[in-house]
């Protein structure tokens, strides 16, 4: 059974990380979790976004966050991705199984998967 | 919604947006009645508001564009021979105690009930997306009880996040384990 004590070591292995992290999150990945989205499929997007962020060590550049309804509620699941200095990068009709793509080419690498992106879908 | 705990995360994300500071997740399976509450300490409802999601021919007469996470859950409920109410208490007349209850019933041996889905899913989310807001889930059925309060996390956690990934791995765990008490 997890124990409160179990908590607690990992409250004490994050208080000494947390001053490496500060101020070093450049990438941002925002999920739409309105009810569009949330029916589209977007819970298994965003557990794949944390989960895969996490296992590619990218922990301190990027972060996983949830928003309402981005408005194009025709092609939920949706995910931006926001990085200062550049434009945002909209992935539309996403799956958990797109994920890997994005965190390895895009999160990681630096270059964007068009073939998800907004633009290469029919309109 | 393809199953229960899909409308629960949806039902939920209202509550945060509507400032609460505690939202509670309670499911209680009884025989073949399953109950579905969210209970919130939110700015609650405007009667006006209330009865647009409460009564299903309030949106016709209007223009105002009206959600779909509350008829969804409506419509989910009463498709097994179930219902849907909401009580609210705005905080303009309500102060004091503000705040929002949904809830649904099941009739689970109904051939349209939904499956009930991946709980433990759904409150790692709301955590993950909202770790400044509490939560309190509590699934009871005849054979177990699942909880989890967030309060008592962030008592031993202090300013360490709960959404910092190992807190969510750790917060899976926990749940499982208390779904499947054998294994351990
Ligand atoms: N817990 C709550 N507290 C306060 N207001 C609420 C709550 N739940 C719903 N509401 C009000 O009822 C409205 C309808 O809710 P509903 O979930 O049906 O749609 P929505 O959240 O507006 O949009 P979506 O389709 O994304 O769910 C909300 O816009 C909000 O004004
Ligand atoms: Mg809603």
């Amino acid at each position: 059974m997890k124990s409160l004590a179990e908590l607690q070591a990992i409250k004490e292995k994050m208080q000494g990380k947390v001053a490496l992290r500060e101020g070093s999150g450049d990438k941002r990945v925002v999920v739409g979790m309105a009810t569009c989205g949330i029916a589209a499929g977007a819970r298994p997007v965003l557990n794949a976004f944390v989960e895969q962020v996490n296992a590619a060590g990218l922990t301190a550049s990027v972060t996983v966050t949830q928003t309402g309804c981005i408005g194009i509620c025709q092609f939920e699941p949706v995910v931006e991705v926001f990085e200062a200095g550049k434009e945002k990068v909209t992935y539309v009709k996403m799956t958990a199984d797109k994920v890997a793509r994005i965190v390895e080419e895009h999160l990681k690498g630096g270059k964007p998967v068009a073939e998800y992106t907004i633009g290469y879908t029919e309109l | 919604m393809k199953d229960l705990s899909l409308n629960l995360l949806d039902i939920a994300e209202n509550s945060v947006k509507a400032g609460a500071t505690l939202t509670q997740l309670l499911l209680t399976q009884e025989g073949d009645i399953l109950t579905f509450q969210v209970v919130d300490d939110g700015c609650g409802m405007t009667e006006e508001i209330l009865r647009g999601v409460t009564d299903p021919f309030y949106t016709t007469r209007t223009t105002r564009k009206v959600g779909m996470g509350l008829p969804l859950l409506r419509m989910a409920a009463e498709q097994t021979g179930g219902t849907m109410e909401v009580e609210s208490r705005h905080r303009d007349a309500h102060p004091d105690n503000h705040g929002t209850v949904v809830t649904a019933v099941f009739h689970t041996d109904h051939i349209d009930c939904p499956p009930v889905g991946d709980l433990v899913a759904t409150v790692t989310t709301l955590i993950q997306g909202h770790p400044d807001a509490d939560f309190y889930f509590r699934h009871t059925t005849d054979t177990v009880q699942v909880e989890l309060d967030t309060r008592d996390l962030r008592a031993v956690l202090g300013d360490v996040s709960l959404a910092e990934y190992e807190v969510l791995q750790w917060i899976t765990g926990f749940l499982q384990d208390q779904y499947n008490p054998q294994e351990t």
